[in-house]
C-alpha cells in the first residue's frame, strides 16, 4: 500500500473556489469543505447591539481537507500557497499529517485503492 | 382628571369645528380606504426589504435590510417637509410645483382638491410612494454600496429626479397635459427606478467576483415573504390610487391580481421550459413583473386584458434577466431594471394599448379601442423617463463621489458590509468567543483599539 498524506488547508473563505479549481488541475479531485472560526493573529473587530459592544476575535474561514497519494505533497503545498497568498494576516494555515488507512465504505476497498477514483 | 379633560376640550372644539365645515364634502369610506391604502403600501418597504435581503449573501443581509427600512424614515422626513409642495404645490410652466405647501404649510384639514377626502390623507398615501420608489433601486447597487453615500444619493434623488417626475405625471405637469396616463406609478416609480439603478450599477461597477463566484440567495424563504407583502401592499398601491371605495378601486384591484397571477405562471412555465425546473425565486419574480406591468394600466384597463398584460409582463422580464443581463453582463444584482425598468416600460406602452373610457371615464382610448394618441404620450413619457433617470442619476452619482466615497473597498466587500458598515451581523454563530466590552461609554478605549485594528488591517475577514 502506497502511503497516504492528509493536508488540511485553512484559509479565508472567497479563495475557495479559485483554490478547488486549482487542486483539481493537479489531480486532486476528492475533498471535504466545512466553515470554521478561528483566531490568530488576526484582530477581530467590535459589534454594537443596543450600546452594547462587544470584541469579536473568532473569525470566519473554510478548512479544505484532503487526502493524497499519488499526486505530490509538495505539490498541493505549492498550488495551494501560490492561490492563497496575498501576504497580509488572514491568509491562513496547511497542516500536513501521515495516514495510517483509509475505506472506501461502499466497496471495502482499503488505502490507497479507497481513495483513487475509479478509471 | 377634569382639568385635563377640559383643556382637551378647549383645544379640541376649533379642530372640531374645522372638520365641520369640511364634512360637506369627505366621504367617510373614501377616508378609509385611502388610509388603510397607504398603511398597505407602507407594508410594501420592509416588504422589499425582506424580498432583497433573502437574495443577497447572508453577510450583506442586514445592509440590505437596512437600506430600504432607513430610507422610511429618510424620505418621510423629507416628503412632509419638501417633496409634497414640490410635486403637488401649484404647478410653476408644468415643470414642479410651488414651495406654497413647504412643511405642509396650510395644509391643515383641508378637503383635497377634486377629491372627496382630506389632503393629509393624499399626503399619507402619496408618501408610502415616494418611499418606495428610491427603495427599489437598492437592489441595483446591492452588497457594494457605502451606507453614508447611500443616504447622499437616495437624498439628493428623490428631491431632485422623484419629486419633478412625479409632478410632470400627477402634479399637473408637462406629461399630464399631454395626456400620458399613468395609474398608480409604472412611469414614475417602476421606469424611474429600474433605469436609475441600471445606471448606477453601470457606474458602481460589478461585485467583487461576479461571474467567477457563486453568487447565490442565502435566504430564499425570506425572498418569498417579502414578495407576499409586496403583493399585500400592491392592492393599496394600485386599488388606492382610484382615490376612493369605488367601483374604479374595484377594478384595480382585480386587475392586479388578475396580471400578478397571469405573470407568475408566465415566468415560471417559460423558466420550467427554458432550464427545466420551475423555481419559487422565478415565481416570486413573476408576480412582481406582473405587478409592475399592471401599475399604470390598473385603473384603465378591464379584467381580460389585465391577463395578457401579466402574462406578457412576465415573459419579457424573465428574458431581460435571464438572457439579455447574461448577455450585456451588467451586475443589476437583484434586478432592479430587469423586473422594474422592463416591467414598467411595458406596462406603460400596454395602457396605451389597451386603456378604454368604459372602465375609467378619466382616462382615454387606447390603440385597440381605436385612438393611437394615447399610445403616442406614453412612447414619449417613457423617454422622458428614461432620460431623467439616466442624465439625472449620472449627475448625481458623479456629484457625490466627488466628496465622497461610494463603493466600499474590495476586502471591505470581502468581509460583507453588515460587519464593515454596521458592526452587527444577521445570524449570529452557535459558537461565538470574544469579550463583552460592556455599554458604549464604559468601553470606549477598547472599542477605539478594535475599530483602529479594523482600519489598520483591511484585509481582515
Amino acid at each position: 500500500m502506497r502511503k497516504l498524506t492528509k493536508i488540511d488547508i485553512i484559509t479565508r473563505s472567497n479563495k475557495l473556489e479559485e483554490l478547488k479549481e486549482a487542486l483539481n488541475a493537479i489531480g486532486v479531485q476528492g475533498m471535504t469543505v466545512s466553515q470554521v472560526y478561528g483566531c490568530g493573529l488576526q484582530k477581530g473587530h467590535k459589534e454594537v447591539y443596543r450600546g452594547r459592544e462587544y470584541a469579536i476575535n473568532l473569525l470566519p474561514q473554510v478548512k479544505v481537507e484532503t487526502v493524497v497519494c499519488e499526486v505530490p505533497v509538495q505539490t498541493v503545498l505549492d498550488t495551494a500557497q501560490k492561490v492563497l497568498k496575498t501576504g497580509k494576516v488572514g491568509d491562513g494555515k496547511i497542516f500536513v499529517f501521515d495516514l495510517e488507512n483509509a475505506v472506501r465504505i461502499r466497496t471495502g476497498e482499503a488505502g490507497d485503492q479507497a481513495i483513487m477514483d475509479e478509471k | 382628571m377634569a382639568l385635563v379633560a377640559m383643556l382637551c376640550m378647549v383645544v379640541a372644539a376649533p379642530v372640531a369645528f374645522a372638520a365641520d365645515e369640511a364634512a360637506a364634502t369627505i366621504d367617510t369610506g373614501d377616508t378609509a380606504w385611502v388610509l388603510i391604502s397607504a398603511a398597505l403600501v407602507f407594508l410594501m418597504t420592509p416588504g422589499l426589504a425582506f424580498f432583497y435581503g433573502g437574495m443577497v449573501k447572508s453577510k450583506n443581509v442586514l445592509s440590505t435590510i437596512m437600506q430600504s427600512f432607513f430610507i422610511v424614515a429618510l424620505i418621510t422626513v423629507e416628503w412632509v417637509t419638501i417633496g409634497y409642495t414640490m410635486t403637488f404645490g401649484t404647478d410653476i410652466n408644468g415643470f414642479i410645483g410651488s414651495l406654497e405647501k413647504i412643511g405642509l404649510a396650510g395644509v391643515g384639514l383641508n378637503v383635497l382638491a377634486n377629491g372627496t377626502i382630506p389632503e393629509l390623507a393624499f399626503v399619507a398615501f402619496q408618501c408610502m410612494f415616494a418611499v418606495i420608489t428610491p427603495a427599489l433601486i437598492t437592489g441595483a447597487f446591492a452588497e457594494r454600496m457605502k451606507f453614508g453615500a447611500f443616504v447622499v444619493f437616495i437624498l439628493l434623488w428623490a428631491i431632485f429626479i422623484y419629486n419633478p417626475m412625479a409632478h410632470w405625471v400627477w402634479g399637473g405637469g408637462f406629461l399630464a397635459t399631454l395626456g400620458a396616463l399613468d395609474f398608480a406609478g409604472g412611469l414614475v416609480i417602476h421606469i424611474l427606478s429600474g433605469v436609475s439603478g441600471l445606471t448606477i450599477c453601470l457606474l458602481l461597477g460589478k461585485r467583487h467576483g461576479y461571474g467567477k463566484l457563486p453568487m447565490l440567495p442565502h435566504h430564499l424563504p425570506m425572498t418569498v415573504l417579502g414578495a407576499a407583502l409586496l403583493w399585500f401592499g400592491w392592492f393599496g398601491f394600485n386599488a388606492g390610487s382610484a382615490l376612493g371605495a369605488n367601483a374604479l378601486a374595484a377594478n384595480a384591484f382585480i386587475t392586479t391580481q388578475a396580471a400578478a397571477a397571469a405573470a407568475t405562471l408566465s415566468w415560471v412555465f417559460i423558466e420550467w421550459m427554458h432550464n427545466g425546473k420551475p423555481t419559487i425565486l422565478g415565481a416570486v419574480s413573476g408576480c412582481i413583473a406582473g405587478l409592475v406591468a399592471i401599475t399604470p394600466a390598473a385603473g384603465f384597463v378591464e379584467p381580460m386584458p389585465a391577463v395578457i398584460i401579466g402574462f406578457v409582463g412576465g415573459i419579457v422580464c424573465y428574458a431581460a434577466v435571464a438572457v439579455v443581463k447574461q448577455k450585456l453582463g451588467y451586475d443589476d444584482a437583484l434586478d432592479a431594471f430587469g423586473v422594474h425598468g422592463i416591467g414598467g416600460t411595458w406596462g406603460a406602452i400596454a395602457t396605451g394599448l389597451w386603456a378604454t373610457k368604459s372602465v375609467n371615464p378619466a382616462g382615454a382610448d387606447g390603440l385597440f379601442y381605436g385612438s393611437s394618441d394615447l399610445l403616442v404620450a406614453q412612447m414619449i413619457s417613457i423617454v422622458v423617463a428614461y432620460a431623467l433617470a439616466i442624465v439625472g442619476s449620472y449627475v448625481l452619482f458623479k456629484l457625490v463621489s466627488s466628496f465622497m466615497q461610494v463603493r466600499v473597498d474590495d476586502s471591505e466587500e470581502v468581509a460583507g458590509l453588515d460587519i464593515v458598515e454596521h458592526g452587527e451581523r444577521g445570524y449570529a454563530q452557535a459558537i461565538m468567543t470574544g469579550n463583552s466590552l460592556g455599554l458604549s461609554a464604559e468601553a470606549s478605549a477598547m472599542a477605539m483599539q478594535s475599530s483602529i485594528a479594523l482600519s489598520s488591517e483591511p484585509d481582515m475577514k
